[in-house]
């Protein structure tokens, strides 16, 4: 019986020793909080609606090696930036620079905003004056209807 | 009075007219920065011969094909008869770049079913693949006599990409 339990506890011991142990998520704390920082403004090619910093595509892998690797040769944060959008477009940016081809972009919102004012100022512009001249868009004839039947029910 | 009732109508048209735009759109095709820029240089070994090496240089002053694939990729298999057409057609040097993959498994793969490459650069760690803005394979890029991108055909290439496209586009390159 003795040798049993000691059995169990050796075959206990061995399956925690199979399981892998957890690897490092980095060597460098400070390089990593920077690659996540970046990456995280950066759209993953393979999965377009996650971030690099969260896919676990195999390409999001990989860039984020090399993005690391940048980060220790001590690369700003625009040359990292420029080797991303010279391999994959502005596309891997989710905020896109202001250039020429992203005015109606950036613009447009505010745009169709001004339009929205603009037609609601005109709009009440208009209907103010209709009020204040008293024309209610009634013939003289239904107007005197109006008038009659209201006399009527004042009675 | 009449043209009041049109806006909503008009309104409508244009919506419609996004609608049918945006549903057209491959979100997938990203459109590369890199059309019309040097192709970037590499020097890699060979899959079938790893002592030699492969190096975009050496093809200068050629048109050249130049293919991403792996024995991983399923539409690469879809592909492959069209590289195999384009091959036989002898109207380029039809470079592949065998990417994150293992020399045995290209080889099994080459082996069933053809080698259509002249010369196969091998990237083990996706290195060049990145360089070049490689997202998903299979892509394909033509890179003209100077060494500079001229198209890049994300996916599979299709028989009507090859012929109303891809050749058309070497021939002209061809006579500059």
């Amino acid at each position: 019986m003795k040798y049993l339990y000691a059995l169990l506890l050796v075959l206990v011991a061995c399956g925690s020793a199979w399981s892998k142990e957890a690897t490092l998520l980095a060597d460098d704390p400070v390089v990593e909080q920077r690659l996540i920082a970046i990456s995280e403004e950066m759209r993953c090619l393979v999965c377009q609606n996650e971030s690099l910093a969260g896919s676990r595509a195999d390409l999001a892998l990989d860039l984020r090696r090399e993005l690391r690797g940048l980060i220790k040769q001590g690369k700003t944060d625009d040359e990292i930036k420029e080797f991303m959008v010279s391999r994959y477009g502005d596309f891997v940016l989710y905020r896109p620079p202001v250039k020429p081809t992203t005015w109606v972009l950036w613009a447009g919102p505010f745009g169709l905003m001004l339009v929205g004012v603009v037609a609601l100022f005109v709009y009440l512009r208009r209907r103010n004056s209709e009020i204040g001249t008293g024309t209610s868009g009634l013939t003289e004839e239904e107007s005197q209807r109006v008038e009659a039947l209201l006399k009527e029910g004042e009675k | 009075m009449k043209a009041k009732f049109l806006i909503p109508l008009a309104l409508f048209g244009i919506l419609v007219v996004f609608l049918a735009v945006g549903l057209r759109l491959d979100p997938h095709e990203v459109p590369s920065p890199l059309i019309n820029k040097p192709a970037p240089a590499f020097k890699v070994t060979q899959l079938e011969q790893p002592e030699l090496q492969f190096s975009p240089e050496d093809l200068k002053g050629k048109v050249w094909l130049f293919n991403v694939w792996a024995s991983w990729c399923v539409a690469c298999r879809q592909e492959h008869p069209v590289l195999m057409e384009f091959a036989r057609m002898q109207v380029a040097p039809l470079v592949g770049l065998d990417y994150k993959d293992q020399r045995k498994d290209a080889f099994g793969v080459l082996r069933r079913s053809g080698n259509p490459y002249d010369i196969i650069a091998f990237d083990g760690d996706g290195r060049v693949g990145i360089d070049y803005g490689v997202y998903g394979v299979p892509e394909s890029y033509v890179i003209d006599k100077a060494g500079v991108i001229r198209y890049k055909h994300i996916g599979p290439i299709t028989t009507e990409a090859l012929q109303k496209t891809i050749i058309p586009l070497i021939n002209e390159l061809k006579k500059s």
